[in-house]
């Protein structure tokens, strides 16, 4: 018995994502008295005995070229036949795209059932039940797994990753079955960007803007932050910024320590993109916006204004003139 | 070219969200249903317009659920689609769902299989991956841009931080994100067509529920903004570094 996590990469790197799932593995195999292992698919620029200090004991590493990009139908046929090779009971993922793509499939090759977008760990005093996170962050379900296998999703953001001190074992594992059928063509990153999904911080703009043309205020306050830029949905359909900046209920929903809203009313659908943000803070013009209901901290004033001076006191806090 | 539209059926966006029977169901009396937006405005559509490219390709929608589904499932035949399948099953169990789906999938011999990247209410995000699996195709998630050239499939999907464009040979299962195409109404031909449109029942088969919800609750309610003076937003960054301490 043992607790299989899969490791997402992106180039090479571990994910933070993959970081909480891995403290997420460890600490649902600590619950059930067994150890927990994990799986990396694809060459790697890390150390992967490092994951030993988030609690791993052993690393399964699968590299070379026909693994070299995420085919969900490769990578689910290696991860199952990992877990029942080496008795794992519970597989866990991050609920990122990787996730989502793989942990459905190794759900139905292993036939264990599968929760996506966990956001605690299990309770195993009455069965197996996972709490996550449903009608877009508006409320949550506890999930009985009532399979002998089970696989798990965690969502981002939610579960605090742990570090300590330790070294995991390697062990190279080959790629037994034939080469996917899916071709990467391109890939296109945002290079310098902090990716929205992972980001602790985001500063997010909406048509209290009034234009593309004064997003150097969300822009810069994001920098100051090292937060990632966000926005609500009426801006990115108008094209002020990209399509996916787009936070709500048919964009992106996410999980920051801290989420600041400027010029965004909070329309029901954009909270429940970021309503389990920890923190959230609203600036703006309108006391009556609903956003301030589900804020925090609320300036009621005008963000060109309100904003310059909140850029100038982080200045100050962080030694910058 | 044969395409199946997998819909799912959603409490509206703006519905309250509460929950009945000592909390282990959604409080469904007097919400208005909708079809799942990601399965509307970006599967749904985005199969559309492949057939407006190819009036040869054949549309057909499948949905698991109750006769309490028809409206929905007529609307989405409004917007286009030449047939619908209501599998006569309700559960919460993706493997279900997703088993049940393939099996008539899998009969039907479809070329490209279409579903939203997940639904907005249980957020699952796995029928068009265990589908996949099931029937042992290719599977592309948070498809943005779908493009067809013969047998083969040009898809851009999301990832961490950017974008990726894959090719993948047919049969091949989609799930569809914003970007895909762009939200339609239907137009009064459309409805009027729609309700002479063949919607098909099937009993579901035998399989095997894996999961239950046991119950549901709703966040704790905020304990209330504390508002700071815009003479003195400075304070802010106070606040978020001490009390807060998130940054």
């Amino acid at each position: 018995m043992s607790v299989l996590v899969f490791i997402d990469q992106t180039e090479g790197k571990i994910k933070k994502s993959s970081y909480e799932a891995a403290t997420y593995a460890a600490d649902t195999a600590k619950l059930l008295g067994t150890h927990a292992e994990a799986i990396v698919i694809g060459d790697s620029t890390e150390d992967l005995s490092a994951l030993g200090q988030y609690g791993i004991q052993k690393v399964y590493h699968c590299a070379g070229a026909d693994v070299s990009h995420l085919d969900a139908q490769v990578y689910a046929r290696i991860v199952s036949e990992c877990c029942t090779q080496h008795g794992a009971t519970v597989v866990v993922f991050s609920a990122n795209t990787s996730g989502k793509a793989i942990a459905p499939r190794v759900s139905v090759r292993l036939k264990a059932g599968l929760v996506v977008g966990a956001i605690a760990l299990p309770e195993t005093s009455n069965g197996f039940v996972v709490k996550k996170s449903v009608f877009s962050g508006k409320a949550f379900a506890h999930v009985a797994i009532n399979t002998a296998v089970k696989v798990i999703a965690v969502n981002p953001n939610a579960y605090t990753i742990t570090k300590t001190e330790g070294t995991a074992t390697v062990e190279s594992l080959s790629n037994s079955g034939s080469a996917g059928k899916i071709n990467v063509v391109a890939v296109n990153k945002v290079t310098g960007e902090i990716p929205l999904s992972e980001a602790e911080l985001v500063v997010s703009g909406g048509r209290g803007l009034k234009g593309p043309e004064n997003w150097g205020l969300v822009t810069e306050l994001a920098s100051l932050l090292g937060a990632a830029t966000a926005c609500s949905r009426p801006v990115a359909d108008v094209h002020w910024r990209p399509h996916h900046e787009h936070v709500g209920q048919t964009g992106l929903a996410i999980a920051p320590n801290l989420y600041i809203a400027i010029g965004i009313s909070g329309a029901i659908q954009h909270l429940a993109g970021v309503n389990r943000s920890k923190t959230i803070v609203v600036i703006n013009k309108d006391p009556e916006a609903p956003f301030f209901k589900a804020a925090d901290y609320g300036i009621v004033g005008d963000a060109f204004e309100v904003v310059p001076k909140i850029i100038t006191a982080l200045k100050k806090l962080k030694g910058i003139s | 070219m044969k395409i199946l539209v997998c819909i799912s059926k959603t409490p509206d966006t703006t519905a309250k969200i509460a929950f009945t029977d000592n909390n282990t169901k959604f409080a469904g009396d007097g919400v208005q249903w909708i079809i799942n937006p990601y399965d509307e405005w970006y599967s749904l559509v985005r199969a559309i317009e492949l057939k407006e490219a190819d009036p040869s390709t054949i549309i057909h929608l499948i949905h698991a659920g109750t006769a309490d589904s028809d409206p929905i499932i007529r609307k989405a035949l409004a917007l286009g689609g030449d047939e619908a399948i209501r599998i006569d099953a309700d559960s919460q169990d993706s493997y279900y769902i997703a088993t049940q789906i393939a099996k008539v999938a899998q009969e039907g011999g479809y070329d490209l299989i279409f579903t939203g990247k997940e639904t907005i209410d249980y957020n699952g995000s796995s029928i068009g991956a265990m589908i996949a699996e099931t029937l042992d195709l290719p599977f592309i998630s948070h498809a943005v841009k779908f493009d067809l050239s013969g047998s083969t499939a040009t898809v851009t999907r999301e990832i961490e931080g950017g974008e990726e464009v894959d090719q993948a040979p047919l049969p091949l299962v989609v799930s569809c994100q914003k970007g895909m195409a762009e939200m339609r109404i239907p137009g009064m031909k459309g409805i009027m067509g729609a309700r002479t449109k063949p919607l098909k029942v099937v009993t579901p088969a035998e399989v095997d529920t894996l999961t239950s919800v046991v119950s549901f609750d709703l966040p704790p309610a905020k304990s209330g903004v504390k508002l700071i003076s815009p003479e003195t937003p400075e304070e802010l960054v106070i606040l978020l570094s001490e009390e807060a301490k998130v940054i």
